[in-house]
């Protein structure tokens, strides 16, 4: 087992990214085959992350199958240091699977499918090398190389949205969204620098997380550098989060990407922004992030009610579930943002659970498209009758999303608010009233496009493939697992939890 | 103090250098038209050579020749290697565009081979005059080569612009020299930094004899506000040329700049601060203005010229907080040298094929270019990515390593304008990428089918170019994953002009 442990993290990056590129060297032209390559390796890095996960010794805690190589030693002292802890076991976990639905539902790209998959398994190599980086320079690039193939992606893969009287461009969603990530990620470069500078003054140079969080718990990283520093990583990671007012990229992002883009983006991706402001930002510059939350919070809150009042008056599909995702990102700042260790414990749950619906969700509706070409609620109508089987699964995460007991998203949201009503009441007041504008959308949607009679148009229409229905049912059973019985994620996480300073 | 010698043996490559010039100069007399291919192979196979002589008789050797006008040393070696390696990669870009476009094709390799003699000795002089005749040789050279496509209009102009900028930006430099002269009487580096160092009087004179001389440079890397010649002059000398332009003769500056501070400025502390600040000015406008006017431009090379500007901005940031005690910046200066020209040599390699395809170079040529030529596509696509500084590419690393050495520096100011200005050169990197992936094949000149205009886009490139894309290509992710093995060599380079 302890050689496994040696390589399991380098296998975890090292996976999709010799995935991609192998594949770039396949033949072009072969659909099926390059589909089935890339549901391969899909598959082998979701039995690895599986296997991680279960391995992680939670009555132990902290980081697990540690590794370091030298990368640049000398003044920089740049180490590939990976290693795993409760906060990103349960991330590594997501990822996968939600790469691997990703991967089977995209069996309709037919147009330069040797690309796409290159590009995707590169995002996803990214965003498991952020969720295992423990140094800076490392979670860093990671970060980067993340957001990196998104423009092709949506670019070239995705789809316009015509509102009647302009049309929201595939390009104009791409670049928004690159701008934007981008920017964030220039305020997290300064920040990085910042740290690394401050730690060459005191004589201890370093990207190395642990290295800096050592500077922070013996109080020589000086609390007023810290509060300057923290709201570069907080704007900066939170940007990508969806953090309001930086969350506009996130609805057209979303909208224009092909459903497998779409499912990671706003399953995973946007988590890595929460994930850096808890690794960078609680971890390093606890000060900082005490001094901040109250403004953090304030916009969690308002990411939750903004973010369901936006869903409510959609008529897209897609937009409603993209201004969802913001608002969901919303609890997952609020719960960071109450350093109460339930508050944080329900954000990471939250991520996950999130994570799993919004992805579930945009395959449905990616389905739905592919079908009837249009994701307008006031055009479609009645799809029960024809898709029995998407709308039962589609009601599922929408009740997931608006928090019904015995689904994931209850417990999650339950112990945000528990946490956010320990230290700041009228905000926690706020937020559940966000979860019954969450419930309005939800059921304004699902009543619109699924319920009542089914027009003449829809009388063709069948439900989804067997594949997206097969991902779908794989979804569903998990988010009602998790639902059931939380306790295989919250043992770890709280693990996790526990080792954030300040909380 | 490195020894002084006179020790002739140490110029070999020089020597060689030059030989291997006219060499190819007399052949060209003999050789026939249609053959005159041999003459790029000869030059290659000659440069391959020189660099082996190069690394056998000067590793680890440290010394001084001529009183300490020209060094011998790790920082030249390294340099040397470099550019006798771009020289070779720049002949395998040229050789299908000078047979099929240019005329008299044993010049171009000549001259070609010339500049790199002078880009060589700019890299090792250590005295103002010598630098200065180093560096006439290569922009003479290059003042021929802007004109080597005789019956283009453009290209005439942009060598005649050239030359007057050229000329008269030699005479500042020059006037400077002479100023510095008269006030201190050394020109030798060291000596520069000891007068700088001693002089409690500061007398103006020197002041702007300094300043004269770094005006002198400027023109050359083309820093804003001396930056106006360079798009006219990129957008009109041949491809090869521009592509030369930009990587070669900017990087030769920059070498002689390293020196120049590292010897005749840093040492001289107190008045080295008091530079910096221009440094600073001078980086941050630069990189400002180079990005930002990028985006207004429709045509690649001129595209490519400001974006070069905008890399000449991010090289001064490094160049503003070399030190004497940290080793970081002048290791990030050569780091980001480097990572640069490999880049842009992918760039260029992959336009020049497209034009010595289709013989276009509006951006919205490049239209469905993934479509027709993939690899082309891909090749192009990494090296954008990587002028804009996004993982795995070269681009990543060598802007962490030199924007983490400013910020180091105390600085942090100006590595924040240095990666909010990448974040616009990554708009206008990205509207390229856009038209080679996402945009349709745009319809011909004379409103037919695009590919039945341009017949030769359905063909591979030539191998010549296939071997500079693919080669460049796997050297652009190995110094953006693993540069360890560069940054040892660098640091090696460093330590030779360490105080």
């Amino acid at each position: 087992m302890n050689d496994f442990d040696d390589v399991a993290m380098l296998l975890l990056i090292v996976v999709p990214l010799a995935g991609s590129l192998s594949m770039m060297f396949m033949p072009g032209g072969q659909t099926r085959e390059t589909w089935y390559f890339a549901i391969f390796i899909a598959a082998v890095s979701l039995v690895l992350s599986l296997v991680i996960f279960i391995n992680y010794d939670y009555n132990q805690g902290g980081f697990q199958y540690t590794v370091s190589y030298e990368w640049l030693p000398g003044p920089l002292d740049i180490n590939l240091s990976l290693g795993l802890d409760g906060i990103s076991a349960p991330m590594i976990l997501l990822n996968g699977i939600v790469l691997l639905g990703g991967v089977l539902v995209s069996q309709t790209i037919n147009y330069r499918p040797r690309e796409f998959f290159v590009l995707l398994f590169a995002l996803a190599a990214g965003v498991y090398g952020v969720f295992v980086a423990r140094d800076l320079f490392f979670l860093f690039f990671f970060y980067e190389l993340a957001v990196l193939p998104m423009y092709l992606l949506i670019g070239v893969w995705g789809s316009s949205t015509d509102f009647g009287t302009f049309l929201r461009t595939k390009e104009y969603g791409a670049m928004k969204l690159l701008i934007f990530l981008v920017a964030g990620s220039i305020l997290v470069w300064i920040g990085i620098l910042a740290l690394y500078a401050e730690s060459a003054d005191l004589g201890a140079a370093t990207f190395s997380l642990e290295g800096l969080g050592q500077l922070a718990e013996s109080g020589q990283l000086d609390a007023d550098f810290q509060k300057w520093v923290f709201p570069l990583f907080m704007v900066g990671f939170g940007a990508l989060a969806g953090l309001w007012p930086f969350h506009t990229w996130s609805p057209d992002g979303h909208v224009a990407a092909p459903t497998a883009v779409s499912m990671l983006h706003a399953g995973v991706l946007m988590k890595l922004g929460a994930y850096g402001i808890i690794r960078v930002g609680m971890f390093i510059l606890p000060e900082g992030a005490d001094a901040w939350m109250p403004v953090l919070i304030t916009l969690g809150c308002v990411n939750v009610i903004y973010g369901a009042m936006s869903a409510m008056s959609q008529n897209d599909l897609k937009y409603i579930i993209g201004y969802s995702s913001v608002s969901h990102m919303g609890y997952v700042l609020m719960g960071i943002a109450t350093l109460d260790n339930i508050g944080v414990g329900g954000a990471i749950l939250q991520m996950f659970a999130h994570g799993l619906m919004t992805a579930l969700m945009f395959l449905l509706v990616g389905s739905i498209y592919q079908k009837t070409h249009t994701r307008d609620i006031n055009v479609l109508n009645g799809l029960a009758s024809r898709m029995p089987v998407n709308t039962f699964f589609f009601a599922i995460a929408g009740l997931a999303s608006l928090g019904l007991p015995g689904l994931s998203g209850f417990i999650a949201e339950f112990m945000v608010f528990t946490g956010t009503f320990r230290t700041y009441m009228p905000l926690g007041i706020l937020a559940i009233i966000g979860a019954a504008l969450t419930a309005i959308y939800i059921l304004r949607l699902l009543a619109r496009t699924f319920m009542g009679e089914a027009d003449e148009r829809w009388a063709d229409l069948t439900d989804s493939s067997p594949v997206e229905l097969s991902v779908g049912a794989a979804f569903v059973a998990i988010i009602i697992f998790v639902g059931v019985w939380p306790d295989p994620l919250l043992r770890v996480i709280n693990v996790g939890v526990q080792t954030i300073p300040g909380v | 103090m490195s020894p002084l010698s006179d020790n002739l043996e140490l110029l070999t490559p020089e020597f060689a250098l030059a030989g291997l010039a006219f060499l190819v100069f007399a052949l060209d007399l003999f050789l026939p038209e249609g053959k005159k291919r041999l003459l790029a192979f000869v030059s290659i196979v000659g440069l391959i050579a020189v660099v082996v002589v190069s690394l056998v008789m000067l590793w680890d050797e440290e010394e001084s020749l001529y009183n300490g006008l020209l060094a011998v040393d790790a920082f030249a070696l390294f340099f040397k290697v470099f550019f006798l390696g771009m020289g070779i990669a720049i002949i395998l870009m040229s050789m299908d565009f000078v047979e099929n476009r240019l005329k008299h094709q044993g010049e171009f390799y000549g001259l070609l081979l010339f500049s790199i003699l002078g880009m060589n000795v700019m890299a090792q002089s250590r005295e103002l005059l010598t630098a200065y005749i180093a560096l006439e040789l290569l922009t003479f050279s290059l003042y021929v080569l802007a004109a080597y496509a005789k019956d283009s209009d453009k290209s005439n102009e942009s060598a005649l612009k050239y030359i007057i900028v050229g000329a008269v930006s030699s005479a500042i430099l020059l006037y400077g020299v002479s100023m510095v002269y008269s006030t201190l009487g050394v020109t030798k580096f060291d000596d520069i930094a000891i007068g700088l160092a001693q002089a409690t009087n500061v007398s103006p004179a020197l002041w702007v004899g300094v300043g004269l001389i770094l005006v002198g440079l400027m023109f050359k890397i083309s820093a804003v506000p001396f930056h106006m010649w360079a798009p006219d002059v990129y957008e009109g000398a041949p491809y090869p040329v521009t592509a030369y332009l930009a990587i070669g003769s900017k990087a030769a500056a920059f070498a002689l700049i390293l020196r120049f501070v590292l010897e005749g400025f840093v040492p001289a502390a107190e008045r080295w601060e008091q530079w910096q600040l221009v440094f600073a000015v001078l980086a941050t406008v630069t990189m400002l203005v180079g990005n930002l006017v990028a985006l207004a431009q429709k045509n690649l090379k001129r595209l490519l010229a400001y974006s070069s500007i905008g890399h000449a901005g991010f090289l001064l940031a490094g160049i503003t907080v070399l030190s004497a005690t940290s080793d970081l910046p002048s290791n990030g200066v050569m780091f980001y040298l480097v990572g640069y020209s490999i880049t842009n040599l992918v760039v260029f390699a992959a336009l020049i094929s497209f034009f010595n395809m289709t013989g276009k170079e509006e951006i919205t040529d490049l239209g469905g270019l993934a479509d027709h030529q993939p690899f082309l596509a891909a090749c192009l696509g990494m090296g954008l990515f990587s002028l804009a500084g996004l993982p795995i590419f070269a681009g990543f690393t060598m802007k962490f390593y030199l924007f983490t050495a400013v910020a180091n520096e105390g600085f942090l100011w100006l590595a924040g304008v240095a990666i909010f200005s990448s974040l616009i050169g990554l708009y206008y990197y990205l509207n390229v990428l856009r038209q080679i992936y996402i945009e349709p094949t745009p319809t011909g000149d004379n409103g037919g089918d695009w590919l039945e205009e341009n017949p030769m886009l359905a063909e591979r490139p030539s191998w010549s170019l296939i071997t500079v894309l693919a080669s460049g290509a796997a050297a652009m992710i190995w110094l953006g994953v693993y540069p360890k093995p560069l940054i040892d060599a660098i640091e090696a380079a460093s330590r030779a002009l360490m105080p």
